[in-house]
């Protein structure tokens, strides 16, 4: 007997749920805007089905009404990843401790 | 390339991902979070690349529209003020929903790619997958550009609300299950354009009845959305960073949708279905008014403060508003060289989406360890000297503790009230966003300081 692919993707989905769960849990309330910031990059990992897209068909049809859809995502895809992380990092950058000096 | 190395790569992506958030569980791990991150997401772009082989012209284009993309997503990063992450997280989450939407169409176009069967005779399951993405997608979208605009103040931030709305967002949730149905069933492509714009349409009308302050719910609601819509997407190319990253940002959002009502003490069907204190404003603004007010200036507060020995700072929206972190940073610095111990106070649902407080005063250098949460901080009032309360209203009225009528009763507030005296800076009277009057303006001990929060505390300074 043999289990359909698609369980084990659905497996994936809710154990990772679980894991979610837990980790965003533990996350100190003072980061929650970096927290949204972040996971709005990284939900732009969608760009790789965007590139699949893009990049389908013959070479010689490159704009392709499907091909011209995966272009578009692409580049609403980058301005996330770029946009997402920097913004995060410039956030992270200024949480800073007390100095010992004082 | 072959599809099991693939699987392998895009897992190492989603393991990247998780350690990125878990990063997060302290400013000190924060930085090293997100360089996972970013490692995280250049593995997968890279991985696709190589899988495909291809490296012709439309190679060339893809490389250019990553850049035209990236640029202006680096180009915003480093201009937008901190003031405005709320707006620039709720347009980033559109981005993403329009994504979903826009790689769900290419999908349902060109099936063969993807695996998915052919046009007009794609797999069941896959459509049904790639229907929930689009769907999930397009509510996100319109959504998020929807509290976009609310957020910058383009819309007004006033709940629209019309007769049988609640009924009307029903029956399109019921139609968009059918569409789907006949979308499998028959595999006519005017059932998929009709399903996003149907979807388009909810987004909007979820949005519009939801108030201002509420917007910490509706900008974590959405952030959740655009995770099950990336999942959505993950399952129909069967890709396992999508899914994985799906399912983190979902309960991600899920989770501080959650924390943002609980801050409220309000179901999140309840703040969903919005209006809220849109109709008891009026009954309460009457006779209230002629209650005694202490009124005080610069000058008072800075004696008050300058003679204490501990002070806890309570922001709010109205801080943000009034752009007020630097100078209530100066304020604090003089403070201490008076040797008063200083202290920050943040409740969860202050400002306009979480952690919104913290960003700020980070950005003004207050060192993260002076800031506390609510449930950390709250027994420090009894022995605090003063309350400066700037920019907060609703956050810290007892009402919510001693009035089961009230809208707000039963939220977790600061209980400012049992500080020795409390500096209430504020530019009028008038009741806060629940729209109900505040029983600490009326209070002996209470000193209200009418002005601008950001010229309130610069002329504190002077007197310092």
């Amino acid at each position: 007997m043999e289990i359909d692919p698609f369980i084990f993707r659905l497996s994936i989905f809710i154990l990772t749920i679980f894991v979610g769960y837990y980790v965003v849990w533990s996350v100190t309330p003072s980061l929650h805007t970096p927290l949204m910031s972040v996971t709005n990059a990284i939900s732009s990992v969608i760009i790789v089905g965007a590139i699949i897209a893009a990049l389908a068909g013959s070479s010689t049809t490159i704009f392709d009404t499907a091909n011209i859809f995966g272009y578009l995502a692409i580049i609403l895809a980058a301005v996330n990843i770029f946009g997402g992380f920097l913004v995060t990092q410039r956030m992270l950058a200024m949480y800073k401790k007390k100095k010992k000096d004082k | 390339m072959s599809a099991n190395i693939l699987a392998v790569f895009y897992l190492i992506s989603g393991i990247l991902f998780i350690l990125a958030l878990r990063g997060l569980s302290s400013p000190e791990t924060s930085r090293q979070g997100n360089f996972f991150g970013i490692i995280g997401m250049a593995i997968a772009i890279g991985v696709t690349f190589l899988s495909i082989g291809n490296f012709s012209t439309g190679f060339a284009y893809v490389l250019g529209f990553l850049l035209i993309g990236g640029s202006i997503g680096a180009f915003i990063a480093y201009k937008i003020p901190m003031t405005a992450m709320p707006e620039l997280v709720a347009g980033f989450h559109s981005l993403v929903g329009l994504a979903a939407v826009f790689v769900a169409i290419s999908a349902f176009l060109n099936p063969e790619v993807f695996n998915l069967g052919s046009p007009g005779n794609i797999k069941i399951a896959s459509l049904i997958e790639m229907s929930l993405g689009a769907a999930i997608g397009a509510i996100t979208f319109t959504g998020s550009i929807i509290a976009f605009l609310k957020l910058r103040g383009i819309m007004s931030g006033s709940p629209i609300t019309f007769f049988g709305q609640h009924y009307l967002n029903l029956t399109l949730g019921v139609a968009l299950v059918g569409l789907i149905f006949y979308l499998c069933k028959t595999q006519i492509d005017t059932w998929f354009w009709t399903l996003i714009l149907l979807s388009f349409l909810i987004g909007v009308l979820l949005i519009i009845p939801i108030g201002g302050a509420d917007m910490p719910v509706v900008i974590s609601m959405l952030n959740s959305y655009s995770g099950w819509a990336a999942a959505g997407i993950g399952f129909t190319l069967e890709n396992t960073a999508l899914i994985i990253t799906g399912a983190l940002v979902g309960s991600s959002g899920a989770i501080l949708s959650y924390i943002m009502c609980k801050g409220m003490n309000r179901s999140f069907f309840n703040v969903i279905l919005g209006g809220f204190g849109a109709t008891d404003q009026s009954s309460n603004e009457k006779g209230k008014e002629q209650k005694p007010v202490k009124n005080g200036n610069a000058e008072d507060a800075a004696f008050l403060m300058k003679n204490a020995s501990s002070v806890i700072i309570v922001p709010g929206y109205g801080m943000a508003v009034a752009q007020a972190q630097h100078a209530l940073r100066e304020m604090v610095d003089a403070l201490k060289k008076n040797g008063v111990k200083v202290t920050y106070a943040i409740h969860p649902v202050a400002g306009r989406m979480p952690g919104h407080m913290n960003v700020l005063l980070a950005e003004a250098n207050v060192p993260y360890d002076e800031v506390f949460e609510l449930e950390e901080i709250n027994n420090d009032f009894a022995n605090c000297d003063v309350a400066y309360v700037i920019g907060a209203n609703d956050v810290t009225n007892p009402v919510a503790k001693t009035d089961p009528q009230s809208p707000i009763f039963g939220m977790p507030i600061l209980d400012v009230e049992k500080s020795k005296s409390v500096l209430f800076v504020k530019r009028s009277l008038s009741p806060g966003y629940a729209g109900i009057d505040n029983d600490l303006f009326y209070r002996d001990n209470t000193l209200m300081l009418f002005a601008d929060a950001k010229k309130m505390t610069e002329d504190i300074i002077k007197s310092l």
